[in-house]
Formats: structure tokens, C-alpha cells, sequence
């Protein structure tokens, strides 16, 4: 404790380097803390735009194509084609487990969708209600997704994407207006907000129309599904969920339901993880990039300490003919090591925050390239980390060059030829 | 002011066995550069009592500097035995080395090795500083050494604008500072004109007078005769 004291007393009286060195180390700090704190900030802003992207087409979903059998079962042969029906998915949502969310999808891609303003052709779907909470379908305001009543009553209601409601309503209100889908009215009855998409199927969002789909049953006369959507209530068990739709369709359809053909899954669970793993591949490489740049400022401040130990040699030698230990010798150099990185240290970080907010102003909506970036943003993680990083290069640089300045020979440097 | 029960509350503050502040016993000291070994010291047996004013001399390279060293424990013996006020230095640590410095030596050198940055204050001062002793105490020690020397009037100048006497004048209150049990100067005037050579020369018998124990280094044949004893290294042996 005493020991300490003294430290400190000390360092308070040590006399500080040379100005210009000081200043130029100290910015070669701030520089590095500033590359460490930006590489980090924009890997979490691309973290989180890819987070969010890769939940926009909904979060925990396994989404389901059926094909053809490969294995025989009970006699059957194999390349059967296993086409679930509308009638299947309430089936499988009293039969199933965990779930949080059944849909059924039908899909038609070449639908002419006409209004007085322009004609497009465009995918429509057919859907059950509850597939707008299931893959994440949010209306902008003023609109609705379709409900349970337009299922039921087989009301010829649309809900469009924002682009596709763009080029047939231009920039009015398409709430409430009518579209002619092959010659027949719909009402439109809600408009997608503006969504970052990373994973997809069948098209983007924004370009296709969904309407009931005891509607699209009446209005193209199938009811096959293209695919089947099921949500997991706990993402864990999403594999398990899939093996519960394999048993059940696999008892009405006459399938093994070991067979793997019969159904192709895309499983968002397994595409999330992946991009975590992938993002957190990244934000190490630009974390171990900054910290490299940092560690370059480090042995700047390392340079400057051993260039004063090496001009206060004959000081050294001295104070310790007169008494000093070794530890009150090496703690202030230690201390005006960590001293100037911490002053640097603290330089970059204002710089960074000044930086991010100044970037964050940056408007990236619409720009495809700054929007799958993200916004650079600081997380308390980043703060952490980089404060740990600092702390410890700032001990090294004043640690190795003390380490010389407690070698030093008292007797060697007081000799006087 | 007793500054030794002020600063001493470990040391036993008496001499040892045979009353002697230092007894060495064929001490040696080899310098192994790597390609040459040295034999600076050849078995060098020295005692100095309490109260005693011993000069060594002898030839340039015969040892002196290095035997100062190991007295000041700034350096370890080769071999051989060596014990201040009866208390066996060897296998000590570097901190209890430290402290040894700290409170029983006083360093005087021939280039004076004061810190040029700082005042002639903060230079007495470094000593009671590494001593742990109060800010309040360290004033009035520094106060005190500083009217001893006769340079009151000079506290707060900086090494550089003092004249080379009055820099060795300070050094030697800077080794008084922690009261030691000995003084080692290894030729005190050998950097200062005739008359400043004079006045630290009066300087260390009125300390001497006063009851300080003194090892003086020196080339200078007037201080050799003021002193009560003169030991002679030839070859790293006393003569
Ligand atoms: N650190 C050292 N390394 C190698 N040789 C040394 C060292 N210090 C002193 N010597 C040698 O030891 C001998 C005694 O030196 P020293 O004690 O300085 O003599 P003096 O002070 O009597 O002139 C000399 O030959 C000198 O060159
Ligand atoms: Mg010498």
C-alpha cells in the first residue's frame, strides 16, 4: 500500500518526455483506438442490417416444398408426387406440436394485374390469413393484412407489395382503390411497409400480391399447396417441428416419413445462425485489423519509454543509490506508459463517437449499398473490448521498457572514468 | 532532532561485534565481461569502527571504486563476508539492498550525480522521499542539511546554476539526508578547484567532529593526512 503511495508520489514528480514525441505518440494512439473503434462500430452496424434483413421474411420458420417420394413405402413405389391440399394445413395445425404459426402458399407468377393508372404482371398468392404475422407481411398505415373474414367469406381483397402498389397506383393511396386481377375486381386492402431483405424465396416481397386463399382456390381452381410454412414457437426445436409435418403428412399421403425427397425445407433458424457465425468472422478480422493499428500506437508509446529510460539512465542509477526500490522505479515509467495510452485512448473514442454521429446523419434509405452496411454503431460490448484492448497495450508499453529500467546497473552507471 | 529512532526502527542503531560499522572479510570481486574476467578485488579484509574517518588510496584501476560499491552495497561481492553493524548483507533482496542504501549509506561521487531537472530542495529531499518520511518532516530535514552545508540562500536553484562546490556541497546533504551510518565518498574533489576542495574538505571533518562515520576515496594528499587512518589497495589487495 505504502509501496503504491509512493509510486504515485513519484510519478506525479517524474518529469514528462519531450513535448513533440509525447504529442505524436499520443495521436498515433487516438489514431488506433479511432481504427479500432470504426471497424468494430460498422461490423455491428452490418450485424445488425443483416440481422434485421434476414428477419424481415419472419423469424424461426421452416418453409416447406413438396416433391416426389424416393423411398418406397407399404408397397408404394417411389416417385410418387406428394401434393398437400388447403384442407392439410388445419390438419396439421391441430396435429403438430409447437408451432406458433401454420401457412399454407399458393403461388402464380404470371398474373395480369391492371389498374387505370398502369398494368403489371406480377406473383400472386394465395395465402391463409395468419401467414401475414407468420412471414412478417406488416402493413403500412391505413391498411390491413387479410383476415380470418375474407378466408372465410372468400371476399376477393389484395394486399400488395409497396413496389408493385407503385406502379399500379403511382404515389396515391391504394387502400380501399380496385384492381382487375385476370379480368376480375379486387379490393385492395393493405400495402406492405418498406422492408431490408436478405433471404428470399419466390420473388421479392415488394413485387408480389397475396389474396385469400379460399379465393385463389375459386379464382385459378386448385388447391395444391406450393409450400407449407411452419413457425416455431422456440427456435430450438424447429428440426423436430419439420419431423412432425413429415409423420402426419406422411400418414395421409402414404409416405415414409424418413423419406428426405419429399419435402425440400429452407429453415431460417439454420440461415440465421449461419449469418451470426459469419458476422461474428467478421467483426473478429476488423476487431484483430483495429486493434492491429492500435498495437502499432503501442509500441510508438513503447519506443518513447524506452527512449527515456535510456535518457534518464544516470537519474535512475542515482535514485537508486539513494534508496529507491526497484517497484518505485518502474511503476511510474509503467504508469506514464499507460498515461499516454489512455490519453490517446480517450482522444480516439471521442473522435469515433464524434464520427459515428456525424455518419449516423448520413441518410442510407434507399441506397442499396449503404443500406445492407448499416449504420456504424457502438456497442457496449465494443466499449468493453476496447477498453480492455487499450488497457492492456498501455501496460505492455510501459511494462517492457520498466523491465529495462530495473536492469539498469546502479554501480555500472554511477562509474565515473 | 533524533532522526535515528526517527528513521531506524529496525536497524539495531549500535555498532556490531568488534564495535565495527564495517567488517569485511576477504572480500573478492571478479568482472566477467564474457571474453576477460577482471579481479578488481583479491581478498580485500577491511574493518572501520564507529566514528572513524578512513581514507583510502592507491593507483588508478587498483580497486577502490569497486570496493566503495560493494560497501554501498550498489554491487554484490564475488565472494567473502561482509556485514554492516553485524548484519550479513549477502543474500539479501534487491528491496532490502534498497533499503540498506536508503538509510545507512550516504553516497558522495566525484561528478556530485545530482538531477540536473530538478532544485537543490528537491535533490536533498529524494532521499527522505524514498524513506517514507512526511512532507512536513522532509521541509524541515532539507532546511536543516541545507544550513549545515551553508547554502540556505541557494535551496531553490537548480544544480546547473550552482558552482561546482557548492554542487558537491548539496550532494553531501543529500547523503546526510537519512542520517547513515557512513558516508562513501569516492573522490570528493577530484572534479573541484583547490579552494572549493578546501571547503568541502573542512566541510567533512566538521561532520566527521560531529560523529559521522567517513570513507573517503582520494588523490589529494592533504585530505589523506586529515584523516585518522589511510588504507592503501594496490592489485586489489589492501597494502
Ligand atoms: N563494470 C566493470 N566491468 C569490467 N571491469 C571493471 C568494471 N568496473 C571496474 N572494472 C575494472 O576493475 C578494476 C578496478 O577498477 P576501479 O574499482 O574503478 O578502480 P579505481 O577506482 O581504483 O580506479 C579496473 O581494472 C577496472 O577496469
Ligand atoms: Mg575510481
Amino acid at each position: 500500500m505504502t509501496g503504491l503511495i509512493r509510486i504515485l508520489q513519484l510519478f506525479a514528480r517524474s518529469s514528462s518526455a519531450q513535448g513533440k514525441r509525447a504529442v505524436l505518440t499520443i495521436a498515433a494512439i487516438a489514431w488506433g483506438t479511432l481504427a479500432l473503434l470504426l471497424m468494430l462500430a460498422f461490423g455491428e452496424g452490418m450485424k445488425i442490417s443483416l440481422y434485421r434483413g434476414s428477419q424481415g421474411m419472419g423469424s424461426n420458420l421452416a418453409i416447406m416444398w413438396p416433391g416426389e417420394t424416393s423411398l418406397i413405402f407399404e408397397g408404394l413405389p417411389s416417385g410418387r408426387p406428394v401434393r398437400p391440399r388447403i384442407e392439410d394445413i388445419e390438419l396439421l395445425k391441430k396435429r403438430v406440436e409447437g408451432h406458433a404459426g401454420i401457412s399454407g402458399e399458393m403461388h402464380n407468377g404470371g398474373v395480369v394485374l391492371e389498374t387505370d393508372y398502369g398494368t403489371r404482371t406480377a406473383r400472386v398468392i394465395g395465402a391463409t390469413h395468419d401467414y401475414g404475422e407468420i412471414r412478417n407481411h406488416i402493413p403500412q398505415i391505413g391498411g390491413r393484412f387479410l383476415n380470418e373474414t375474407d378466408q372465410r367469406l372468400r371476399r376477393r381483397t389484395i394486399f400488395l407489395g409497396n413496389e408493385l402498389a407503385v406502379d399500379l397506383f403511382g404515389e396515391e393511396d391504394p387502400v380501399g382503390r380496385q384492381v382487375m386481377l385476370n379480368k376480375t375486381p379486387y379490393t385492395v386492402v393493405g400495402v406492405i411497409i418498406y422492408k431490408v431483405m436478405m433471404g428470399n424465396y419466390g420473388g421479392m416481397e415488394s413485387d408480389h400480391a397475396v389474396i385469400p386463399i379460399t379465393t385463389y382456390k375459386a379464382q385459378f381452381g386448385r388447391d395444391r399447396l406450393s409450400h407449407v410454412v411452419v413457425k416455431a414457437a422456440d427456435p430450438a426445436r424447429i428440426d423436430e417441428l419439420v419431423s412432425q409435418v413429415h409423420r402426419v403428412l406422411g400418414s395421409k399421403y402414404m409416405f415414409d416419413p424418413e423419406d428426405p425427397a419429399v419435402f425440400s425445407t429452407w429453415d431460417t433458424v439454420e440461415g440465421t445462425q449461419t449469418t451470426t457465425n459469419m458476422m461474428l468472422g467478421i467483426q473478429l478480422f476488423l476487431g484483430v485489423i483495429g486493434a492491429l493499428t492500435l498495437l502499432v500506437g503501442g509500441v510508438g508509446v513503447a519506443n518513447i519509454m524506452y527512449a527515456v529510460v535510456k535518457e534518464r539512465t544516470r537519474e535512475i542509477g542515482v535514485k537508486m543509490a539513494l534508496g529507491a526500490r526497484p517497484s518505485w522505479i518502474t511503476g511510474p515509467i509503467v504508469l506514464e506508459g499507460l498515461a499516454y495510452t489512455l490519453v490517446g485512448g480517450l482522444l480516439g473514442v471521442l473522435m469515433a463517437v464524434g464520427l459515428i454521429a456525424l455518419l449516423d446523419m448520413i441518410p442510407t434509405k434507399g441506397n442499396d449499398v449503404l443500406e445492407l452496411m448499416g449504420k456504424p454503431t457502438l456497442s457496449i460490448w465494443i466499449g468493453i473490448g476496447s477498453a480492455a484492448v487499450l488497457g492492456i497495450i498501455g501496460l505492455l508499453s510501459g511494462y517492457f521498457p520498466a523491465r529495462r529500467a530495473a536492469a539498469i546497473d546502479p554501480a555500472e552507471t554511477l562509474r565515473y572514468e | 532532532m533524533n532522526l535515528k529512532r526517527m528513521f531506524k526502527q529496525n536497524g539495531n542503531g549500535t555498532a556490531g561485534a568488534n564495535g565495527a560499522v564495517i567488517h569485511m572479510n576477504d572480500i573478492t570481486k571478479i568482472y566477467d565481461t564474457g571474453k576477460i574476467k577482471v579481479e578488481a578485488l583479491r581478498g580485500i579484509d577491511l574493518a572501520v569502527k564507529q566514528g572513524e574517518f578512513v581514507a583510502i588510496v592507491g593507483p588508478s584501476g587498483s580497486g577502490k571504486s569497486t570496493l566503495m560499491n560493494l560497501i554501498g552495497c550498489l554491487d554484490t561481492p564475488t565472494g567473502g563476508d561482509y556485514r554492516l553493524r553485524g548484519e550479513q548483507v549477502s543474500g539479501l533482496g534487491r528491496d532490502q539492498l534498497a533499503d540498506i542504501r536508503n538509510r545507512r549509506i550516504g553516497f558522495v561521487f566525484q561528478n556530485f550525480n545530482l538531477l540536473p531537472q530538478i532544485s537543490a530542495f528537491e535533490n536533498v529531499e529524494m532521499p527522505l522521499l524514498f524513506g517514507g518520511v512526511s512532507r512536513k518532516r522532509r521541509r524541515a530535514r532539507v532546511t536543516e542539511l541545507m544550513e549545515k552545508v551553508n547554502l540556505a540562500d541557494r535551496m531553490h536553484h537548480k544544480p546547473t546554476e550552482l558552482s561546482g562546490g557548492q554542487m558537491q556541497r548539496v550532494a553531501i546533504a543529500r547523503a546526510l539526508a537519512m542520517d547513515p551510518d557512513i558516508i562513501l565518498a569516492d573522490e570528493p574533489t577530484g572534479n573541484l578547484d583547490t579552494s572549493s576542495g578546501t571547503d568541502i574538505l573542512s566541510l567533512f571533518e566538521d561532520l566527521w567532529r560531529q560523529g559521522t562515520t567517513m570513507l573517503i576515496i582520494t588523490h589529494d594528499p592533504a585530505m589523506a593526512k586529515r584523516a585518522q587512518r589511510t588504507v592503501e589497495i594496490r592489485d586489489g589487495l589492501v597494502n
